[in-house]
């Protein structure tokens, strides 16, 4: 199993998907990140058949929800990530999936775990409410793996 | 569209981290009555974050600015930083920061041409669409970009914001070897260059020329990244030190970020074309001939084939990028250290100021810093790109958009927002993601 933290540590609630990178890897995972760019991205799980994706997003929820994503390859629509935006001029986690699926490199199996963000500010760190959202997804995934 | 009715030609974008941006037309007639583009600014705030900060910090916060051009804000800040203390770099570490800024333009010119301007000329929505027809086309730009990611990673040494550059120098330096083994890929993308001049000068342009103030760097010897003089077409020739006596700014109310202008004379373009008409004699002749036969001879004057002077670039890079590999040799030390007790330009314990301008894949990045005797920030100031293009932008898309006022209003919104794109401006409006609104009185 592949995991990736996407995010930006100095946007407040986008840099969920690294906290919870850090958590994973202080935990003896090995976890990969990145800025959530599509390219990196694709180049990440290039080759990797069960790979799991953690990252900021804004769909309207409460601060802090957990979304899971599975079976990416229906076509399911996807939320405003929100990285995509932030880093890349609009080339983020969803286009990546969009992009590798167009392009037959989809993984096997590809999970997103959305962390719903609301505080974005510039230097700003990260809400509680994020944080909570955090641990709830480096809960689940640890009880995963260890199963 | 003729007659009296009023229409507006709006398109916006959804409202996510980086805010709103959006273009905003209004057309009475045939006639345009206003223009304004919308750009949400985090340079400014990034200003604000800085002061009270330690200089060896601006490298790395600045980087953060942007994740596409990471890279140009470090540039800029270790120059005026080295400025303002008074440090000299070492001829390695100078050739180097040439080679990450390679690294950066493959990337960013990489994504530009081919995944946000080309589905443009090529009547797609979107690289994931053109991706379904023109599958080689993608995976070679992704293939491309991975030789930039190659060269940003192995120098920034960090995996998400490069952090390896360093006021004086680098923290680290990679080995002889390191660097080679890049060369078979840039051999490759220096061919896949090649072929993108030739394939973006197929693509159909819209007869659109404006009469331009170019504005970029120029060094005496080689095509601008770090170093040279601020030039213009009408006779600007400045160090960046002079640079806020000759440009000034100001706000507007539809955007938070400022608009800048030469002073007496009003908006002027940065980025590629400015670089290529300012600077062609300076190309390696790989990419003077490479743009010779794609029929472009400076001065470039159609805002819309900015698209193949990038692929033209985009050689330049990978040129440029194997010649700096062949030529490097480690220097003594990765870094040059500021002097003791330091903020210090003009004397240990004195305060220091200093300027720098670098060519970002868009265009000049200004940035100045004061430090004071303990080394603090005491004020910053960073001008993007962008901002120095906002107000060329809305001037060509008064000309442009009065020029569709026949056309239905989802094509002029279209061909609106390839125009737009076509300055590769920093800002959510770059993307496909648009929203279009349209009112008829």
């Amino acid at each position: 199993m592949l995991i990736i933290g996407c995010g930006n540590r100095q946007r407040g609630d986008d840099a969920a998907g690294i906290v919870a990178a850090e958590r994973l890897r202080a935990l003896g995972m090995a976890v990969e990140v990145c800025t959530g760019e599509s390219s990196e991205l694709m180049e990440s799980w290039a080759g990797a058949d069960d790979v799991i994706v953690m990252d900021a997003v804004v769909t309207g929820a409460p601060a802090g929800t957990v979304h899971l994503w599975d079976h990416l390859w229906d076509g399911l629509h996807l939320p405003a990530f929100a990285t995509s935006r932030g880093s890349t001029h609009g080339m983020g986690v969803a286009e990546a999936i969009h992009l590798s699926r167009a392009l037959g490199r989809l993984p096997a199996r590809l999970r997103v775990y959305g962390i719903e963000g609301t505080h974005f500010e510039i230097g700003s760190a990260i809400s509680a409410e994020a944080e909570r959202g955090v641990a709830d997804v480096v809960s689940r995934i640890v009880s995963e793996v260890r199963a | 569209m003729t007659g009296t009715g009023t229409r507006t030609i709006k398109v916006d974008t959804l409202a996510r981290v980086e805010g709103e941006g959006g273009l905003y037309i209004k057309m009475t007639g045939d006639r345009v009555t206003d223009v304004k583009l919308k750009i949400y600014e985090p340079p400014r705030l990034f200003e604000a974050f800085l002061r009270g900060r330690h200089f060896s910090e601006a490298p790395d916060i600045t980087a953060r600015i942007c994740g596409i051009c990471p890279i140009a804000y470090q540039m800029s800040a270790v120059h005026a930083m080295e400025r303002a203390l008074g440090i000299t770099i070492d001829p390695a570490v100078r050739l180097l920061r040439r080679l990450f800024y390679c690294g950066e333009w493959i990337e960013s010119h990489t994504l530009h041409v081919y995944m946000l301007h080309a589905p443009d000329f090529l009547g797609y929505a979107d690289v994931i669409e053109l991706a379904k027809d023109h599958r080689a086309v993608v995976e070679k730009a992704l293939r491309l970009k991975k030789t930039g990611n190659r060269i940003v990673q192995l120098l920034g040494g960090r995996e998400i914001h490069p952090i390896s550059a360093a006021v004086g120098g680098f923290h680290k330096m990679p080995t002889r070897n390191q660097l080679r083994e890049m060369v078979p890929d840039l051999e490759w993308a220096l061919e896949a260059s090649l072929e993108a001049v030739r394939w973006t000068s197929t693509l159909q342009f819209p007869d659109f020329e404006q009469d331009y103030e170019f504005v970029a760097l120029r060094h005496p010897e080689e095509y601008p990244f770090n170093e040279g003089r601020l030039v213009s077409n009408r006779g600007l020739d400045i160090d960046a030190a002079e640079y806020e006596g000759h440009f000034t700014e100001f706000h507007v109310k539809h955007s938070n970020a400022l608009h800048s202008v030469i002073r007496g004379r009003g908006s002027y373009l940065v980025g590629p074309l400015a670089r290529f008409n300012l600077n062609f004699d300076k190309l390696p002749e790989v990419a003077q001939k490479a743009a010779l036969e794609a029929g472009l001879k400076p001065p470039v004057k159609n805002i819309f084939r900015s698209i193949t002077v990038r692929a033209v670039e985009l050689v330049f890079a990978c040129a440029e990028a194997l010649r700096v590999i062949r030529e490097y040799e480690p220097p003594a030390r990765p870094r040059v250290e500021a002097p003791k007790g330091a903020g210090v330009g003009q004397g240990v314990g004195q305060a220091g100021v200093g300027q720098a301008i670098t060519e970002a894949p868009r265009g000049i990045l200004y940035h100045r810093y004061e430090v004071d005797g303990d080394g603090l920030i005491v004020t910053a100031k960073i001008i993007p790109p962008t901002s120095q293009n906002q107000k060329r932008i809305e001037d060509d898309l008064r000309e442009y958009a009065g020029r569709l006022a026949a056309w239905p209003l989802e094509v002029a919104t279209w061909k609106c927002e390839q125009a737009v794109r076509s300055y590769d401006p920093c800002i959510s409006c770059a993307t496909h993601f648009l929203k279009v609104v349209i009112e008829r009185e």
